[in-house]
């Protein structure tokens, strides 16, 4: 088959607004299913202006024993600059997320941000599939309407352990995606039918470029897909942070430069990348 | 108008506020203003390039954090080249990091960096993450005079020898760096720690053990700069759990001439500047011309035991 690379895209029109510390009210902060909740807060001009795939360091507040240290980096889930607001997905796993949930609607959280670079989309107007699993689906959502208005036709393949935990489906059709799920319990997420319904979207013209987050494995799959096409793609990828811009060194990955494996800083150089120069991990 | 200017290890700085090293970087112009610091202090350059150690890299501890990054380094070179002229605008004393494996190791590259554009050179013989077990040269009196002298011979600049709280022998390690030509000593690194995660039995970090830092480390840097303070003439400079002003006074009232912040400021981006602010309003209320005179202002009266008590309550 013969490729048919696209452009790689020029640079980011609008530069990110600058990183700020305030404190936001919290607008709700809801559960959404039995392990995610969303939280919304107001943010002051500008903040509301990030893009999608940036991120923001919430520093979760003392509760009890619960004392955590360090900020959390989430990315950003809904971005609504018109309200001024936006939303976070996240995942109630650990000290940061359990004190985060425990807030009321009016109290507020302190934010730094928007840290990061975010998702970059082909100059084109390609077609773009977007492919997430778990929390990356939350990182993936806000690509839909910014990739939309900037006139691309979207797929979003949304994988999960279950029907039941496929999470914001109506989030990205009202967005303007076509929702593709596939579930572990439905035996349709294996990556090898993953990476067919990729072949199948290219065929149908669907697919011109590729973003993807959540899953070591499907990140494997769509570079394997992107390879094989020619496709520009990007991944957002996550690791354990500290400071979030890039001073601390702590949220190195290793990347794939020419024939050296290099490492990069999540925080400052990603958390969006090249999606062929992503290694696993 | 209260003075924040200190003289201190051979530079004057126009406050005593500058970050710690490692935990600073041009980044940090794009949210907070860098002009108003007392000095900067780069991250830890070495010889070489290095990769620096296996993730996960950093883990969080109750009132702190763990680390053991292992100092990637782009090499003195990229250093020079690249680095140093980031920070060429701004009239703010730059401060350089540096390590190597051994005293010739150190005395080279002390002598590259020492540059124009360069106010004095912070030697870090105390990074707990690139030896074995956290050993490095400042844990003996004898290691750390033998590379202060080497390193004296090789600049003309200011030299601040960075300690490790890991030696139980700090002030003799203090008066060795003193004899062996120091100008200041920063007190200190961070505190060799580990934790596990019972989940998985797992060593929180990849390389199992790595420095301990923030406020968890404060009373006991806070005493071994006490204990440094009695034991030299030069300046010491405080650098362990600052968080606020009143954790920088308490360094100043013990006889620091300086403090440099550090995981703060990944927790706040601002922390540094929060201290600034905090110091000086301190001096105001206080009746405080000079921030100089507050250092070594310990009290030795005798505890009015109901005052302190009111104060905690």
């Amino acid at each position: 088959m013969q490729a048919t690379p696209h452009p790689l895209p020029s640079p980011t029109p609008l530069a990110p607004p600058r990183a700020g510390e305030f404190d936001a009210r919290i607008v709700s902060n809801e559960p959404v299913n039995a392990e995610y909740r969303l939280m919304t807060v107001e943010v002051p001009d500008g903040a509301a202006e990030a893009r999608p795939g940036q991120f923001f360091q919430i520093l979760c507040p003392h509760s009890g024993a619960l004392q955590p240290f360090f900020r959390r980096p989430m990315s950003i889930y809904r971005i609504d600059p018109a309200a001024g607001q936006l939303s976070f997905l996240y995942k109630v796993t650990g000290t940061g997320t359990r004190t985060m949930a425990e807030l009321e609607p009016d109290a507020t959280i302190n934010l730094f941000g928007p840290l990061g670079n975010g998702f970059t989309l082909p100059e084109d107007g390609a077609p773009i599939v977007l492919l997430g699993r778990g929390v990356g689906l939350a990182t993936m959502a806000p690509l839909v309407p910014f990739a939309r208005k900037a006139g691309h036709a979207v797929t979003a393949i949304l994988s999960a352990r279950t029907p039941e935990l496929v999470m914001s489906e109506a989030e990205f059709v009202d967005a303007g995606a076509n929702v593709l799920a596939v579930t572990d319990s439905q035996g349709t997420s294996a990556v090898e039918n993953v990476e067919d319904m990729l072949h199948g979207l290219h065929a149908e013209g669907r697919l011109g470029a590729l973003y993807v987050c959540g899953s070591n494995r499907l990140m494997l799959a769509a570079q394997r897909v992107a390879r094989r096409l020619g496709l520009f793609g990007e991944a957002a990828l996550e690791q354990q942070m500290a400071c979030g811009v890039g001073m601390c060194f702590c949220c190195v990955r290793p990347f794939r430069q020419g024939d050296e494996i290099v490492h990069r800083r999540v925080c400052s150089e990603g958390p969006v990348f090249p999606l062929l120069e992503a290694l696993e991990w | 108008m209260v003075d924040l200017s200190v003289d201190c290890g051979g530079i004057r700085l126009a406050n005593p506020v500058m970050p710690a090293s490692g935990t600073f970087a041009s980044e940090l112009a794009d949210i907070i203003e860098l002009q108003r610091l007392g000095a900067f202090v780069t991250k830890t350059v070495t010889p070489g390039k290095r990769q620096g150690n296996p993730t996960p890299r950093v883990s969080e501890v109750p009132g702190g954090m763990l680390n053991s990054i292992g100092i990637p380094s782009k090499g003195v070179d990229a250093f020079i080249d690249e680095t140093i002229p980031l920070y060429a605008d701004y009239d703010v004393p730059l401060v350089v990091s540096i390590s190597a494996d051994t005293p010739d190791g150190f005395a080279d590259i002390c002598r590259r960096v020492s540059v124009p554009g360069v106010a004095a050179v912070e030697v870090n013989i105390s990074c707990p993450n690139i030896e074995d077990d956290g050993r490095a040269f400042a844990m003996r009196p004898e290691t750390t005079l033998a590379v202060m002298r080497k390193l004296r011979q090789a600049t003309d600049l200011p030299l601040w020898a960075k300690l490790t709280p890991n030696t139980g022998e700090i002030p003799a390690v203090a008066q060795a760096a003193e004899e062996g030509g120091a100008d200041a000593l920063v007190v200190a690194n961070t505190i060799l720690a580990m934790s596990v995660d019972i989940r998985t039995r797992r060593a929180s970090l990849g390389r199992v053990m790595g420095g301990l830092s923030g406020p968890a480390i404060k009373p006991i840097i806070l005493r071994m700069a006490y204990q440094c303070v009695r034991a030299v003439q030069i300046p010491v400079i405080g650098c362990g759990g600052i968080m606020t002003a009143a954790d920088a006074l308490e360094y100043l009232i013990v006889g620091c001439r300086a403090v440099q912040v550090g995981t703060a400021t990944f927790v706040h981006p601002g922390a540094m500047l929060t201290v600034i602010d905090g110091l000086e309003d301190y001096c105001r209320q206080n009746g405080i011309d000079r921030i100089a005179d507050l250092t070594g202002t310990l009290s030795a009266e005798a505890h009015d035991a109901s005052l302190e008590w009111e104060a905690i309550a």
